[in-house]
Parts: structure tokens; sequence; C-alpha cells
């Protein structure tokens, strides 16, 4: 045996996630009475447009200050950072959290995966923010997607902290995704 | 700048590619457009620590969760979480689920005509200790047929879904049984190209760990992606 042991690969959550990854909290990367509070979310569709109704979405971001709850931040605030929220029959998901600050150059951002049956490893994108025009033209991320393609990372804005988010895994509009 | 030290891409043939025609969901669910790499910078190298609060107390034993004892053989299914250095990951999430003894899922969309177990429901959740260690009682899962092709079935498994400490690492996966005659009629498990990494995903019988008068045993290590050595130096570009 070598030291190295090999990577253990990816298979799909299937069908009935339900079973083992929603949590009753999932959705609230903040309690619902923190001032400032926003919501995120969108209708997750195939390739024939139709809702996904049997994915989950999550997301992973900095708190307000651009600080991440880990050891690898310059502090720990606590900050969950982490949300997770099925679709439902409609294909629809939200989260409720803070907007993140910037991160080392970066434009404020969330990290996301999204699970599926259908998918045999998770799918990764980014949601941008409408209202960081300067920032998100200088990001270096937004930079190295196709130009025509950079619209499909960022949320629309529905007014009164809702931003939009819909995630098209194939087709027309496809959302962009990364190799992480 | 200087970009956090990435975690090492996955050898190729490690993963399944999301385009597999040999299961009929990935059709219209697979994107069409390739990915475009997204160098790892303090987002993708941190992740949630997602701790001790998010166990409950019978989540380690889904023999436990209910007034009666589910049908089916009682198995100990433990194993370590490490990074591809070798090194233990400890103190990390790991989130179970899986069908019940005759291959039915206690879930409203799985309708074939197996009986439902009222003393099972099929999730669970441990903790990995401080040597990335993790044990958590069940029963064996039966095999289930899915319709994906003729006369398919899916060889018993249990689904996994593991942190790590990045998002970087997030993976969630199956574990099989070893020796199943299932897997070489199934896509999903033979979507993974390098056999190698195929036969990773098969636990293998653990004598040591069975407990007599009680419970066979299975043994499975979960190998994450570790991490290149040195920080990137970004480019300067102004
Ligand atoms: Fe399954």
């Amino acid at each position: 045996m070598t030291d190295r042991p090999g990577l253990t690969p990816s298979q799909t959550v299937g069908p009935f996630l339900s079973l083992g990854l929603p949590w009753p909290d999932g959705p609230d990367v903040v309690p619902d009475d923190t001032p400032g509070a926003i919501h995120i979310g969108g209708i997750v569709f195939d390739g024939a447009g139709e809702p996904v109704f049997d994915a989950v979405v999550e997301t992973w971001q900095a708190d307000p200050a651009g600080h991440f709850d880990h050891p690898e931040s310059s502090s720990r605030t606590g900050f969950r950072g982490f949300g997770r929220c099925p679709t439902d029959g409609d294909g629809h998901w939200e989260i409720r959290t803070l907007k993140p600050g910037p991160v080392d150059g970066q434009a404020p951002h969330v990290d996301v995966s999204v699970f599926a049956r259908g998918l045999l490893d998770r799918v990764v994108t980014r949601i941008y923010f409408p209202d960081e025009t300067a920032a998100n033209a200088a990001d270096p991320v937004l930079a190295a997607v196709p130009a025509a393609r950079r619209a499909t990372l960022v949320a629309v804005d529905h007014g009164r902290g809702d931003l939009r988010f819909d995630i098209r895994l194939q087709g027309d509009g496809e959302t962009v995704f990364f190799t992480v | 700048m200087s970009r956090p030290a990435p975690f090492s891409l996955p050898p190729d043939g490690t993963h399944p590619p999301l385009a597999y025609s040999a299961y009929r969901s990935a059709g219209l669910r697979a994107p069409a457009q390739p990915p475009v790499l997204l160098p790892h910078r303090l987002t993708e190298v941190t992740g949630p620590l997602l701790g001790a609060d998010r166990i409950g107390p019978s989540d380690h034993d889904l023999t436990t969760q209910h007034a009666g004892e589910p049908i089916g053989q009682r198995i100990v299914v433990s194993g370590r979480v490490l990074d591809s250095d070798g090194r233990p990951v400890p103190d990390t999430l790991v989130e179970v689920w899986q069908a019940n003894a005759a291959g039915r899922y206690a879930h409203a969309r799985d309708n074939w005509p197996a009986p439902l177990d009222p003393n099972f429901t099929g999730g669970g959740r441990v903790l990995t200790d401080s040597t990335g260690t993790w044990s958590f009682t069940t029963i064996r899962p039966g095999a289930y047929p899915w319709g994906n092709h003729h006369n398919a079935w899916r060889p018993a498994h249990i689904h996994f879904s593991l942190f790590g400490t990045s998002f970087a690492q997030r993976l969630v996966t199956q574990m099989y049984f070893p020796d199943d005659p299932l897997f070489g009629q199934d896509p999903i498990f033979n979507s993974v190209p390098d056999a190698d990494a195929r036969q990773r995903m098969v636990s293998s019988f653990d004598l040591d760990a069975t407990r007599a008068e009680w419970a066979l045993a299975f043994r499975w290590d979960i190998v994450l992606r570790g991490r290149e050595q040195t920080p990137f130096e970004e480019p300067h570009d102004d």
C-alpha cells in the first residue's frame, strides 16, 4: 500500500435525498429576526424547462465583513455561512441570509452546490449581486466567464430584500457551472 | 496578493462524467456547456464546520429511531474520513440515508411493491472523532428496481454526504457491499471510469468489528481531496 489513498468517487444523491439531507433550519443561514436579512431563491430547471423537484441547493458565503467562520479566515464570527434547501414540487428553493462582503479582491458572492437525481456529481455555481456593478466588473472569477454568459451568475433584484436566482441545468440560458 | 493553497484536482477517471447516457436521468439534467475552471480562493478553501449540535440522540443508530426494531440483518458500518495525503479529518459531519431491508425507501415517491417498515426511516448522522473515525448501526439495505432500463436493479447501497473542512471537499457518494452480483448491470456504479476508483466505493466485511450475538460489520474508509503544499502567487496585472 502507498501512503496516498485514492479519492472516493462521487455518486448521485438519487431521488430520495430528503431522507438524509434536509434540516428544519437548513434555509436559515440567519434567524428570521436578523436585521438586514435578505432572501435569495429561485427555481431549478432541467433542459426541457421543467422544474427539478428533487434537488437540494447548498450555499456557502462570507459574512457582511467578508469573513468566514473558519480557521483560515482572518477572524471567526460565528456566522454559519451555510444554507441548504431542497427544492419543492415546483422546483423552488430559497435561503434567508445576509449579503456577504467582498472577499480578497472579489465582488460579494455566494458559492453554490446543486445535487439532484441525474447529476452524478454536484454542479457548482456562484451567485453575484445586481447592485455591485463596479465590483462585478472587476471580479476575477466573472472575468474568466464568457461575457455572454455572465448574466446567469447575477441574481435579479425583486425589491425589499428579495433576490431571484434561477438555476438552469441545461439548454437555453444554461447557468455557468465551475470546476472546483 | 497570494491565493491560499488549493485542493488538488482529482485524477482523471475518479469522478463520473456528468453527461453519461446509460443513466437516463442525466439526459435532461447534465449541463451541456463545458464548466469554467474556478481557481480556489478563500471561499473554496473554507467551508461549514458543522458540529455536534447537528446530531440527535439516535442519529447514530438507525435501528433505535422507532418504538420497535426494524426487520433485517443488523450491521455496524464504520470507517475513517481521510484526505488524499492520508490525514484524518476529525470532527466532520457524516450524513447517511438508505432503503430498508426490503429495498424500499420511506419516501412518498418510492412506490414499488416492497413493504415499508414502520420501524425504519433510514436517515442517520454522526461526527468523526479526533482520529477521523465514524461508526453507525443500521440494517443491511436491500437492492431495488428502478426502471432506468429493462429489469434494472440498484446494488444495495447506503448514501453518504461528507463536508470535510472546505467547500472544495464536499462529497456525496454511495457505499456498496462486497461481491454484489448486481454491479455489472448498474450504470451508476459503472459511471466511475477508473476501475480501481470504482472498487473504492465497495466496503469490506469486517470480522473484528462484528458484535457477538448482535451484529455483522462492514468497514469503509472515505477519502476526500488533499491540499497542495504552497500558496499560489497571483500574477500582477496592474
Ligand atoms: Fe439509493
